[in-house]
């Protein structure tokens, strides 16, 4: 069976998992498959900064046992991607950063212990923007993503990496971290499935942190039901961590059935910046037909202060980070320039260590905590936060989720906008508002546009992810979009 | 907002960030023309508005109050650029040493 590794690497995490109880589909021959892809393809992609060949391989022969044994739990034996901010106690952590190269954690992020403790098989680190800032993966220090649908075109950011490894079959699921639309946005451009939870849905524990009020951890997949399960698995309070919710998970496979007749999705007019592709639009237009064809009423909201999110998170994001990032000095972890005195060291450490992109928000965000501009940037933005929440809260009092373009292009070419910073900040125009409320969005796969994938968002109110994958999901299962595979996937 | 060369090295030296002098022009004019995108919020009226720093739980969730095993030492140690007996080395912040040897 020659094309045995391509049509073992196509099928879901959910097919997968139906073969593997079944035993008519070992662990090791998935992975090994996984294995050989990312061998052959990722030279070209460079999605993984680390692959784990010998952790992949032992955890899937461990898996084959609790298989054999009936202990099998939803993800013993899926192949994961993990976006190289998630800390893993066997392999190096390193943010994309020179700052941390070599990093080894001593401990495992939440989410990659309970991933562990259901028996995943973890492929590898996936590339990102360093420490998640960017919106096309060309901040990462050691090497940019190319889109698996068009060599020439960005992958998107910050997650890249764990998008086009999905993407392009190298990873059966993957998890990215999503600050201002870091899951959805390049979810959108290889059109795949990304979820981003309401923020204290998943425990951030072992996240390199970016920006703490607006982080959260989701996942990749190729159907909405692999993301259900995905973020089943992660989901959950976490004594590590005080913002994770006690709120208890629903049983998210089973929101999944398929019907949205009577419900309310909400369509705002603010969602339709200049400098929207008429691509997107159009593929836009269409899925609106589609879920009022589904029995959806669609109406007409109102989110007034859309406009006013973006220039906010890009005061909130950067004080936020360049609190975080304040531990890299050389001291505890990761490289150091020596100097005369411990001041220079700390200089040199950092001016070496971190690329453009992260000294520009950490010079952003120290000036806007600065004395003297405190209340006029970082409190005002905080304020403008509270409209822009307000604006949300409003909105669910008429509808029970919004679809959106999840951005308004589709992927750019690389180097397009690496010259001008507040061009890129623009790519993420749709997806920060969610992340400024703190609510969930998954965005789905809507079309092509240039023969690039489209990709629209459903939001929902805080903890309503069973609602939004259930909307995704009956969307999914009208179109074909899943089923429409990059030639560097079909090919393999 | 233009920000002054002299704003520029006072933030980096309040954010311990070793600048070029290549790297302080070019943020000089980015973060100028960042800060002048960002202006348009002074647009949004939120004099009676109350600002928002976190949007999940306001509630503090405390942990059972019972002792648990810490990360190993060497562990923690293993990255470490420098470290002597059994502690991360740092360099000295006062000048004690160098004054105890001249006198």
């Amino acid at each position: 069976m020659s094309n045995g590794a391509a049509e073992i690497t196509a099928l879901t995490a959910a097919e997968a998992r139906r073969a593997l109880d079944a035993r008519e589909l070992s662990a090791i021959e998935l992975t090994r498959s996984y294995l050989a892809r990312i061998d052959r393809l990722d030279d070209e992609i460079g999605a993984y900064l680390h692959v784990m060949r010998d952790v992949a391989l032992s955890q899937a022969e461990t898996a084959d046992r609790r298989i054999a044994a009936g202990n099998s739990e939803p993800m013993t034996g899926i192949p994961v991607a993990l976006k190289d901010v998630l800390c893993t106690i066997d392999a190096p952590t390193t943010a994309a950063s020179r700052i941390l190269e070599g990093f080894r954690p001593p401990y495992d992020a939440t989410v990659v212990n309970r991933l562990r403790r259901q028996g995943a098989v973890f492929l590898g680190k996936a590339n990102t923007d360093e420490f998640a800032m960017g919106s096309s993966n060309e901040n990462s220090a050691f090497k940019p993503v190319r889109n698996p649908w068009h060599r020439d075109r960005v992958p998107g950011g910050s997650s890249g990496g764990p998008a086009a490894a999905v993407a392009a079959e190298m990873a059966m699921v993957s998890l990215g971290s999503d600050t201002g639309g870091s899951i959805r946005q390049p979810a959108g451009f290889c059109g795949v499935v990304g979820l981003k939870p309401t923020y204290g849905r998943v425990s951030r524990f072992g996240l390199l942190a970016f920006a703490s009020s607006l982080d959260q951890i989701g996942p990749f997949a190729r159907t909405v039901r692999d993301a259900a399960m995905v973020l089943q698995a992660i989901a959950g309070h976490d004594p590590f961590d005080a913002t994770s919710s006690p709120e208890p998970s629903p049983d998210y496979s089973r929101a999944l059935s398929g019907d949205i007749r009577g419900m309310k999705i909400g369509l705002a007019r603010e969602y339709t910046a200049d400098g929207m592709e008429d691509g997107v639009f159009a593929a836009f237009n269409s899925a609106i037909h589609r879920f009022r064809a589904l029995g959806a009423e669609i109406v007409s909201i109102d989110l007034p202060h859309t406009e006013y999110a973006l220039p906010t998170y890009y005061i909130t994001a950067p004080a936020e980070a360049s609190a975080n990032l304040a531990r890299y000095d050389g001291v505890k972890y990761g490289s150091v320039e020596t100097a005369s005195t411990l001041r220079e060291t700390y200089a040199r450490t950092r001016g070496k260590g971190f690329g453009p992109e992260v000294k520009r928000r950490i010079m952003l965000g120290t000036y806007a905590l600065s004395s003297g501009y405190y209340d006029a940037y970082y409190i005002k933005a905080q304020k403008v936060r509270t409209l822009i929440k307000q604006d949300f809260d409003a909105a669910w009092s008429k509808v029970d989720a919004i679809v959106a373009p999840t951005s308004p292009t589709v992927a750019f070419p690389l180097g397009a906008r690496t010259d001008d910073p507040y061009q890129m900040y623009l790519a993420d125009v749709f997806t920060i508002p969610a992340n400024m409320a703190g609510i969930p969005g998954v965005a789905v796969p809507c079309g092509f546009s240039e023969e690039l994938p489209v990709s629209l968002q459903v939001l929902g109110p805080a903890f309503a992810e069973a609602t939004i994958l259930r909307i995704a999901d009956a969307y999914e299962r009208t179109e074909s979009w899943a089923a429409r595979r990059p030639q560097i996937a079909a090919a393999g | 907002m233009p920000l002054s060369r002299e704003e520029v090295e006072h933030v980096a030296s309040l954010a311990r960030l070793g600048l070029t002098t290549e790297e302080l022009s070019l943020m000089q004019d980015q973060l100028s023309s960042i800060l002048g995108h960002i202006a348009v919020i002074d647009q949004v009226d939120t004099a009676m508005i109350s600002p928002t720093a976190q949007v999940g739980s306001v509630s503090l969730l405390l942990r059972a109050d019972v002792v648990t095993a810490s990360l190993p030492r060497d562990a923690v140690l293993a990255n470490a650029p420098r470290q002597q007996d059994g502690f991360i080395e740092v360099s000295a912040i006062l000048d004690v040493v160098n004054e105890e040897t001249d006198s």
